[in-house]
């Protein structure tokens, strides 16, 4: 197994999927501009793959908790937003689907976190999925199960660029660049929040170590709070894009699925291993599903992701940039 | 004062290390073996063979092999759905192609099909650990899902994908109505359930034990972590398997790859987590808590006198489900079978606390 731990092995996996993902354009299989097209596709999904896995990776930096409910919270942001949407202006129905969710987080702080401090991983993971069969079932009592479509003016028509570069040009979905830079900026926003401001390094101390953290005076329940709040929020944000691209309905909550191979492939504890993560997947996914897909028969983005993340991890087995872990008895 | 020990010395090492060391508790065990095998075929009713007692059993035996893997050795999985479409879509080839093949013969062999592919996707438990590892064994999952909705070979080219188990005779016993599947049911679950008790508390057993509790020093003492792990997702997924195969073949009968799909991985975890971890008996308590709360939940608004449409009444069921989840693990953590301990050993003081 020796030859794994090798630094090679690293730069040689890397290698050989930047050949993979070459391969299609040398190979003649696709022009330049049709590859550049899948290429550009690939990550812009794989932006959108980040936002949820920004999600679960802030929750399991500052309480060790795997949360699975960040698909169901998703698709609750969602609904709540849309549903308000049909009474009043948008503003304002953002400010309140922004407020449930703050108030989902005390709730999960109060009810299922407190009782279960100290509890083993596996147990907390799933009471997590507890608390996703709950607020998916909730969230459909209260407003739907239907598919509603969400409009928040975003441009549908796709933009042909580099039309004099290339004959024909690519087409490019305009709305994919702006969740791309809505995204982008929210990285930003929390990479400053969490480096700047004093609750921000409070959460960095609560993530380091708990008991540490604790001692000198960190008040460990409002650390969650807040920490679920951001997520909440995070998945507001996840679930206006996602819902305006795909509109919001009950298979919303399965891109949680989507982003665990990004959240393993990027390391758990890693909020720039979420980004790459994102990228990595999205554009594999994309090529694969484009190039390789044909040959297998189709309907491979389903385990693609997941096989790749499983690759990776042999080379490094906590992800991109997680946390390095020594083992000692 | 029925329930002690008082007495019962033990002066050989067979009598010190049996499977029931307390006279009461082997009493207790063969009596509900006895009823189970005598009693229930002529008390249940067919509704309840049919929609609890059958389907208990087979999640019964899968949640045992779970329960090897998660609570003994350790290492989280969450692509057992995938490992019973193993055991499923081996058995049905291995019937379709060797007619003459006695069916338990096939139902054994559509275990050790799912042992081979267990391994292959255990073997990368040797690297990653934890959570990740759980994550990665989606990849079984959702792989196992894709090929046998996509390989047609596997399905041996139904349009549908959907495909039925032939008669099931074994030795010239119809196994047909409820009662007899019951009871081949019952009798495999009683043979792998000994089994699996057996493992455990033996050698193999002891190092799933340390590699569980902690690899690095168990390596250091000795223990083979390739030959520790690699046999634990070999038999987990040999008991999965199997119960893979009986679900398709007794319970189900026609099936398709949605049977097995991610959900029924979530459910057996439940199965095991809230029976509790590293305990056969566990695996029974738990599994049969998930089998019946749904049907609890789906009758109680026929019970309270509410008259609700079928979707309220999943969504509320949706509900109630993770809200009971995690209201148990609240109160009890270490899942039923520490309720029962501690019932039992309650009954021991009883009624003379001291």
């Amino acid at each position: 197994m020796n030859i794994f731990q090798q630094k090679w092995m690293t730069g040689l996996l890397l290698a050989a999927l930047a050949v993979g993902a070459l391969a299609p354009m040398l190979s003649g299989v696709a022009g330049f501009p049709q590859w550049l097209e899948v290429v550009l596709g690939g990550l812009m999904s794989g932006v959108l793959y980040s936002l949820v896995a920004l999600g679960l990776v802030l929750i399991f930096k500052a309480s060790g908790v795997f949360n699975f409910a960040q698909g169901a919270m998703v698709l609750f942001a969602a609904l709540t937003l849309v549903r308000l949407m049909e009474k009043m202006p948008f503003v304002v129905a953002l400010a309140i689907a922004a407020l449930v969710m703050v108030a989902i987080a005390w709730l999960v702080e109060r009810l299922v976190l407190r009782p279960l401090v100290n509890q083993e991983g596996i147990v907390l993971f799933m009471a997590t999925l507890g608390v996703a069969y709950f607020i998916d079932g909730i969230g459909q009592i209260i407003w739907g199960s239907d598919i509603y479509t969400l409009d928040i003016g975003m441009p549908k028509e796709p933009k042909i660029l580099l039309e004099k570069t290339f004959e024909g040009g690519i087409l490019v979905s305009m709305e994919d660049v702006i969740a791309a830079v809505i995204a982008a900026a929210l990285v930003g926003a929390l990479a400053l929040f969490f480096q700047k401001t004093g609750t921000g390094r409070a959460l960095r101390a609560v993530a380091d170590d708990h008991q540490a953290a604790q001692s000198i005076g960190i008040p460990l329940g409002r650390i969650w709070v807040i920490v679920w709040s951001v997520s909440g929020l995070v998945a507001l944000v996840a679930g206006i894009i996602w819902g305006s691209k795909l509109g919001v309905q009950f298979s919303l909550q399965l891109i949680a699925l989507k982003a665990l191979p990004v959240v393993i492939l990027g390391g758990f504890t890693s909020i720039p291993g979420a980004i790459l993560g994102g990228l990595i997947i999205g554009l594999g996914e994309k090529l694969s599903e484009v190039y390789l897909g044909p040959l297998l028969g189709g309907g491979i983005e389903n385990w693609f992701a997941y096989v790749l993340a499983l690759v990776f991890l042999l080379v490094r087995p906590e992800g991109l940039f997680g946390e390095k872990h020594i083992d000692r008895v | 004062m029925i329930y002690r020990e008082t007495g019962q010395y033990k002066t050989t090492y067979e009598a010190d290390q049996q499977l029931f060391p307390i006279l009461q508790d082997r009493i207790f065990v063969l009596l509900v073996i006895a009823f189970a095998f005598g009693a229930v075929p002529f008390l249940a009713s067919e509704y309840l063979f049919r929609a609890i007692l059958t389907p208990f059993l087979i999640l019964s035996l899968a949640a045992i092999g779970l329960n090897i893997l998660v609570g003994y050795c350790g290492q989280v999985s969450l692509g057992t759905g995938g490992f019973m479409a193993v055991g499923a879509y081996a058995a049905y080839n291995l019937a379709l192609r060797l007619p003459d093949l006695n069916l338990l013969v096939v139902f054994v062999l559509a275990g050790l099909c799912a042992t081979v592919v267990g391994v292959l996707f255990g073997l990368p438990s040797l690297r990653i650990k934890g959570f990740y590892l759980a994550v990665a064994t989606l990849a079984a999952q959702f792989f196992l899902d894709w090929a046998f909705a996509r390989i047609g070979w596997f399905t041996n080219y139904a349009p549908s994908g959907s495909v039925s188990a032939p008669p099931l005779v074994i030795l010239g016993w119809e196994v047909v109505g409820p009662v007899r599947k019951y009871l081949l049911v019952l009798g495999i679950v009683c043979v792998f359930a000994l089994v699996a008790r057996n493992l455990v508390r033996g050698a193999i057993g002891r190092s799933w034990m340390a590699m569980r509790d902690m690899d690095v020093a168990a390596e250091v003492i000795g223990i083979r972590p390739l030959y520790a792990k690699v046999t634990a997702f070999a038999v987990s997924s040999f008991f999965v398997g199997l119960s893979g195969a009986l679900w398709a073949f007794v319970y189900l009968g026609a099936w398709e790859p949605l049977a097995f799909d991610v959900n029924r991985s979530f459910q057996l975890l439940f199965m095991v987590i809230i029976g509790g971890l590293g305990s056969i008996l566990g695996s029974f308590l738990g599994a049969a808590f998930i089998v019946i709360l749904p049907l609890a939940l789906n009758q109680m608004p026929g019970w309270l006198g509410v008259e609700m449409s079928t979707a309220l009444i999943s969504h509320i069921e949706l509900m109630v489900f993770g809200a009971l989840i995690v209201f148990f693990l609240i109160v009890e953590p270490h899942g039923l079978a520490r309720l029962w301990a501690i019932g039992k050993e309650k009954l021991r003081l009883w009624p003379f606390p001291h």
